[in-house]
């Protein structure tokens, strides 16, 4: 204990002291989701950050919710775990109820009521789920922490969200082009472009690089894939 | 909010081969509110030579007078134009001089040099602390926007007329996701013996 007659600093004023309780971090981290015809592919990278210093360089920031969806989920790393644990055991309720397992659809507005259910002191959380839905076409919803839902093609989250998402407007939404026809863009270059906006982002956001870790998911089931980035 | 991002706006610059282009938005506003379309934040210094002041509408117009103004005195003393180099120090002497009290504009520098013709970007803070990097320069209010559309469009060598395109797409694209940038672009491609100046429809939402 301070007492005033003893050891209390010359230039500090006796009173009340304030103890402050930051319960959120910032543990940084990108996602990028593309839904095509029959496919969807989302990618995360794997770093795991604070402020300058980085926990890991493989941490995989992608949850697979079901054969159909996979969640990806950056910001408060605790509120994600807490988040995603909660949201399995949701459709494992749910299975237990309904005896089939939850479409995509499903999730994205259960995800959505969840955030919003802690609206005064919300999950710090940036979500985006991609699946196939019911006609399994592929699917993308993005959340703000909130809950907040938009279902689209194409979206960028996270960190980085702000360098990846006017790339992926003009190259796959294909914003401020002429002379072009719109036609669904193949998996392949889906996951070309996915990987190039990612070297973009990994060199200018510090909170985004190492490795990105890829889920396809397509009627056959999920396909894994890693790329490397760079590590500075 | 940021008084950087009071007007909104967003000025790019690139290096090409024996070009350079330098790129702004037309939008002037008070925070959310459009007031005018018509307000380009890049000026012509030069016969090759142009400086681009996105930040506080009103610090962009006075640093604009305050430099034509030490530019004439320059060229009389000397009776030479500036190079693009000097230019850049000049003027991030003019900013550091205001330390503590600073203009809240974050300029970019584009430019050939008169004497060798070699292309030339650069920006700064608001205190007048220069980068010179060898591909491009982004300022504004979507400046990270810019990063990621400069980061994967550009490459090195780019012709006049690719680097036109580049930077086109890439400011565009960057302020169509900026509410309080865009409304129209001007791009300015500077050559040896020829400037292109070229207005850009945009999205006016």
């Amino acid at each position: 204990m301070l007492s005033v007659s003893e050891n209390f600093p010359e230039y500090a004023v006796p009173g009340a002291k304030q103890v402050r309780f930051e319960p959120y971090a910032d543990n940084g981290g990108s996602i990028v989701a593309i839904a095509g015809d029959d496919y969807a592919v989302i990618g995360a990278d794997t770093r795991l950050s604070t402020g300058f210093s980085i926990y890991t360089r493989e941490q995989k920031k992608l949850f697979k919710l079901s054969e159909g969806t996979v969640l990806g989920a950056t910001g408060c790393w605790c509120d994600t775990l807490t988040l995603t644990r909660l949201l399995q055991a949701r459709m494992q309720m749910y299975e237990h109820e309904h005896n089939k397992s939850m479409s995509t659809p499903a999730v994205a507005q259960m995800l959505s009521t969840m955030l919003y259910y802690k609206r005064f002191f919300p999950y710090y959380v940036s979500n985006i789920l991609a699946g196939l839905d019911a006609e399994g076409k592929g699917c993308v919803y993005s959340y703000d922490p909130i809950g907040h839902c938009e279902r689209s093609n194409y979206r960028a989250g996270g960190s980085a969200g702000a360098q990846l998402q006017p790339l992926l407007d003009n190259q796959i939404g294909l914003k401020n082009m002429q002379n072009v026809t719109v036609a669904p863009i193949p998996r392949e270059k889906a996951l070309a472009l996915l990987k190039d906006v990612f070297i973009s982002a990994a060199e200018r956001d510090i909170y985004t690089g190492d490795s990105i870790y890829i889920l396809i998911i397509t009627a056959n089931g999920i396909q894994e894939e890693k790329f490397e980035l760079r590590k500075d | 909010m940021s008084i950087l991002a009071y007007n909104g706006g967003a000025v790019v610059a690139m290096r090409g081969q024996d070009c350079v282009a330098i790129a702004t938005d037309k939008r002037f506003g008070i925070q959310a509110q459009t007031v005018s379309t018509n307000f380009p934040k890049v000026y012509r210094m030069g016969p090759t030579l142009f400086v681009g002041l996105p930040g506080l509408a009103t610090d962009t117009q006075t640093v604009h007078q305050r430099l034509k103004f030490r530019m004439n005195l320059y060229e009389l003393k000397e009776n030479r134009v500036m190079r693009p180099k000097t230019f850049s120090a000049m003027l991030s002497n003019m900013l550091y001089e205001k330390r503590f009290g600073p203009y809240f504009i974050e300029p970019v520098i584009a430019g050939l040099d008169p004497y060798d013709n070699q292309p030339y970007v650069c920006n700064m803070d608001l205190i007048g602390c220069p980068n010179e990097p060898e591909d491009f320069v982004v300022s504004g209010t979507c400046s990270e926007q810019l990063y990621g559309m400069c980061e994967a469009l550009w490459e090195p060598n780019l012709k006049p007329d690719e680097l036109f395109e580049t930077i086109s797409q890439a400011l565009v694209n960057a302020a169509d996701r900026d509410a309080i940038s865009g409304w129209g672009a001007v791009v300015y491609i500077i050559e040896k013996d020829k400037i292109t100046e070229k207005h850009v429809k945009t999205r006016m939402d």
